[in-house]
């Protein structure tokens, strides 16, 4: 591709940036528009200003794009966009539902953290020009992460939200470094499973059918292994725990392509899983009201009868954005505002949200498929199965398709840390995304990377 | 890598899939049983979101209401409630948010949602000019007077009234008692309805019971009045005499019958059947119930009802047998109302209504009409007469039979067992009844009739079980005659 098609193909991505940038205020304005109508009955007070906020964001993100990030894939960000305009548009609902108990303020902090985590969406594309720098820092990237996760387990700091420690609290806010740190070992495994893919990938021993790898390559699974162990049982959060370890298992099988790790892997997460089972009083609970819902009277079996409840009542069509009962469900504004969403958006509403997601996560596959470096492969990899695997598990356990571990909904669950690491996430799948159309030099090649193939 | 890198996406594409399946499941295949469910309340908000018609008693202009809704603050919209406590308890039915609704409430619950078929156009115009409406109301038939009346007359003795409009089949008071309360079961705060239904439901008084509708009770002696029908129907005349032996010896066994006190009816002397009624002679009806046999008998009472199951407005009455197929001394038996012959309370004020309606059984009302709130009447339930399955005709007996009955229930109340429901200035006609339950247990008790005797207003039944606190001596003469007294007074009163 020469530089001037290169250009013109920036540019149409571009264009088709901002054609879905508007359809996405447009749908978002809307929707906010008919809560507002149906709960007061006008248009919103907050109309303006929740209007003003999303389109200077749209704007200027899109004008800044234009410039810093040409050639990026032109669906990332608008995807982002519409889902969390979305998400503000049912905490704003949710507010409205639990003013009659108790003042119920999400909305405006909210959008305080949409417009930093924009922000820092920016920053991070600004930082990570290159980010092959990442590659470069990752045994900082890799301890940073790691002490983020257990930060939580610190005298002072730490605090239990909800029954699982995964809360600091610091200079007045809580924060889940879980959700960060989330990123940053998705970073570090990319980077390390690019430079040690040859020694994993050599197979010396056969059982079965399968070609197996020496036993000390399994050492890594087993670390990991161990830290979503140490993530379980000493904070509580079977949710990140299991991520984790998905996250791990898949990148390491895409960069070994041996079946020996996964089928490996899964072998001790059900021995984990059991061992946890046996050890804990609320994993039992959790996969107890999975089996029997409805005649388990287990802290917690009212929540997902709830929720179903919500998702029946809503049906095809849902009962209307802003005349459902988001009231009802406990823990509305995180870990169930998909069916709080199904409610008022019925069937209909539920499919479209999920094929956002989908779209999202198609694309991000399609940028570590079209990448050419085995580093960024692996890094828009690790981090797009990161994003679809919270988003099945957390669906899954409201929907009772698995069992309940409580995960935000990326974009569209209330919480400040989970929306700000998901922009991050954004700035590197959108920055891993501008060498497809050659606007970069071609990138060096290193050579690890030539003595694979 | 990009092999791997595929079946990793593909796989995430299958997770989705069955996210996709599953939400299919539950938003549409199970979506009305999770949105009906008893524990989801969005059901119960969007039930009490809108104003629940009113039910109400009374005539013209003087109707009162007896049901009512009023709005709260609460997440349930609207509280139902129920003025006169209860007072009409066993014709409205409850509505309760946890344990669900009764008579009136249940079986007009469309109307009271203001979802009647008949208000269909009217709704959709509604629906498409976003207006909001309050549920239909519900007339009744009953009147508070008579109903006062009758609940004034049991006092707190177990028992039960129905007083009915003989050409038209309006019942004008359904008295059950005990009575309960059903505001306590429409309240909205859930441990009080629970407990008022613990309570309610562990009294072994039964107050929940209708037993005006649902109870049947050996109906003694007031069941002559079926085996007298049988007999006039069957060419035996008023006149016609019948020996007067002091007890029946029944065929195929030792055991006798005898009457009441062990005497005789008639000095040993031939007695008239109109005679034999009058002072209630058990032997003229045994005797009498021999000569025409139990299937004469069965047959008779199904053309008033018994062994039929038919329903009226409210559902779920009780059905009402007379056994057929019976040896001669349980025939005999069954002619004097004893044995396995059973009764509910509205049975016997319909056999009381089609004597005094020339034998013509009219279907028993409880609701009128239907009108919604600006007073535009929606459906109007018209008299109609009573067309039992299994019979051809409303026509429990000739109109000459009718006619005789009638002549001999005058006579009962004016110089027979029945004197104590007597009034002074109006004809009464009417029948004692005196159902033996056992060996040194108090009998069941009865009255039975109607007035004025010449153009009947109104017939009652009124049954007392256990005598009425009075012990084995009770009579139905004695307790449940004066009590029949004041409902007619009370319906006659309001009539003139």
């Amino acid at each position: 591709m020469n530089p001037s098609e290169a250009k013109l193909e920036a540019r149409r991505r571009a264009n088709t940036e901002l054609g879905l940038l508007v359809l996405a205020l447009i749908l978002c304005l809307a929707a906010y528009a008919l809560v507002g109508l149906a709960r007061e009955p006008q248009l919103p007070a907050g109309m303006a200003g929740y209007g003003g906020v999303l389109a200077a964001i749209a704007v200027g993100t899109h004008l800044f794009m234009r410039r810093v990030t040409p050639g990026a894939d032109p669906l990332l960000f608008p995807l982002a966009f519409v889902l969390n305009g979305l998400g503000l548009v049912m905490i704003r609902r949710i507010d409205y539902a639990l003013a009659a108990s108790e003042a119920s303020e999400l909305a405006p902090s909210q959008t305080i953290w949409t417009i930093i985590g924009v922000a820092l969406m920016i920053a991070t594309l600004l930082l990570s020009r290159d980010y092959e720098i990442l590659d470069r820092y990752r045994y900082s990237i890799g301890v940073a992460a790691i002490a983020l996760l257990l930060m939580p387990l610190l005298p002072f700091i730490g605090a239990t939200i909800n029954g699982a420690d995964l809360w600091i609290r610091f200079a007045g806010f809580s924060i889940q470094p879980g959700e960060f740190a989330k990123i940053g070992l998705a970073i570090f495994f990319a980077s390390y499973l690019a430079e040690n893919r040859q020694l994993l990938t050599v197979a010396t021993n056969r059982v079965g059918p399968l070609m197996v790898p020496p036993a000390r390559a399994f050492g890594p699974v087993l670390a990991v292994w161990g830290l979503s162990l140490a993530v379980l049982v000493f904070e509580r959060d079977l949710g990140l725990s299991l991520l984790l370890f998905g996250l791990f298992i898949s990148m390491l099988y895409v960069a070994t392509a041996r079946p020996a790790y996964v089928i490996g892997g899964l072998g001790l997460f059900a021995i984990g899983g059991y061992i946890a089972f046996l050890l804990f009083g609320h994993v039992q609970d959790r996969i107890g009201i999975w089996l029997d819902l409805w005649n388990s009277d287990a802290f917690g079996a009212g929540q997902l009868q709830q929720s179903l409840f919500a998702l029946g009542t809503g049906g095809v069509a849902g009962v209307g954005l802003g005349q459902g009962h988001p009231d009802f469900i406990p823990i509305v504004s995180t870990d169930f505002i998909f069916s709080a969403f199904g409610e008022e958006a019925g069937l209909l509403g539920t499919t479209a949200l999920l094929l956002c997601y989908l779209l999202f996560i198609g694309r991000g596959y399609r940028i570590a498929l079209r990448c050419r470096q085995e580093f960024g492969q692996l890094l828009a990899l690790g981090l797009v199965t990161l994003y679809a695997l919270q988003v099945f598990i957390i669906v899954g356990g409201v929907t009772r398709l698995i069992p309940l571990t409580g995960l935000t909904l990326p974009f569209v669950s209330y919480g400040g840390s989970s929306l700000l690491a998901n922009y991050i996430l954004v700035a590197l799948l959108i920055r891993v995304s501008t060498g497809e159309v050659g606007t970069r030099p071609a990138p060096r090649r290193r050579a690890r990377a030539e003595s694979s193939a | 890598m990009t092999a791997s890198i595929r079946r990793v996406a593909l796989t995430m594409l299958l997770l989705f899939g069955a996210l996709f399946v599953n939400l299919n499941y539950l938003q549409v295949v199970r979506a009305d049983d999770l949105a009906s469910d008893s524990a989801n309340a969005r059901r119960l908000v969007a039930e009490y979101q809108s104003e629940r018609g009113r039910i109400l008693e009374g005539r013209g202009a003087d109707t009162r209401p007896i049901a009512e809704s009023v709005e709260t603050r609460g997440e349930l919209k609207f509280l139902r409630t129920y003025d006169s406590g209860p007072l009409f308890a066993h014709v409205t039915g409850y509505s309760s948010p946890i344990f669900g609704r009764s008579e009136i409430e249940q079986a007009f619950n469309e109307a009271l949602t203001g979802n009647a078929p008949e208000a269909f156009a009217r709704n959709l115009t509604d629906l498409l000019a976003g207006r909001e409406r309050a549920g239909d109301a519900v007339h009744t038939t009953v009147r508070g007077e008579v109903q006062q009346a009758a609940r004034d007359a049991l006092g707190d003795r177990e028992g039960a009234v129905v007083a009915v409009a003989p050409p038209t089949g309006e019942i004008l008071a359904l008295w059950s008692s005990p009575p309960y309360d059903p505001n306590e079961l429409a309240s909205h705060d859930p441990d009080e309805v629970r407990a008022a239904w613990q309570r309610l439901n562990d009294n072994s008084a039964k107050p929940l019971l209708n037993r005006a509708l649902r109870e049947s009770y050996p109906p003694g002696s007031t069941f002559k009045l079926i085996t007298a029908a049988a007999a006039l129907e069957n060419g035996v005349s008023p006149e016609q005499t019948f020996p007067d032996p002091p007890q029946l010896e029944l065929p195929q066994t030792s055991a006798t019958i005898g009457n009441f006190g062990g005497s005789l009816c008639n000095g040993g002397q031939p007695i008239s059947l109109t005679q034999a009624l009058t002072v209630s002679c058990n032997t003229t009806f045994a005797q009498l119930g021999l000569e025409l046999g139990s299937e004469e008998l069965a047959e008779q009472a199904a053309r008033f009802g018994f062994n039929t199951e038919w329903s009226f407005q409210v559902p779920g009455v009780a059905t009402s047998r007379v056994p057929s197929d019976l040896d001669p001394p349980a025939t005999a038996q069954s002619a004097i109302g004893q044995r396995d012959v059973r009764a509910t309370p509205l049975q016997m004020a319909m056999v009381s209504a089609a004597i005094a309606n020339d034998g013509v059984m009219m279907a028993p009302r409880l609701v009128d009409r239907i009108e919604d709130t600006s007073g535009r009447v929606i459906r109007e339930f018209a008299p109609e007469e009573l067309r039992l399955p299994g019979q051809s005709t409303a026509q429990a007996v000739s109109r000459s039979t009718a006619n005789a009955l009638q002549a001999m229930m005058t006579n009962v109340v004016s110089a027979g067992s029945g004197t104590s429901a007597a009034i002074p200035g109006v004809q009464v006609a009417g029948k004692t009844g005196t159902a033996q339950t056992g060996e040194g247990r108090p009998p069941t008790v009865w009255f039975v009739g109607f007035a004025p005797a010449d153009n009947p207003a109104v017939a009652v039944a009124v049954v007392v079980p256990d005598g009425g606190g009075a012990g084995s001596e009770a009579t139905g003469g004695a307790i449940a005659g004066p009590m029949a007294r004041e409902v007619i007074q009370a319906a006659l009163g309001t009539t003139q």
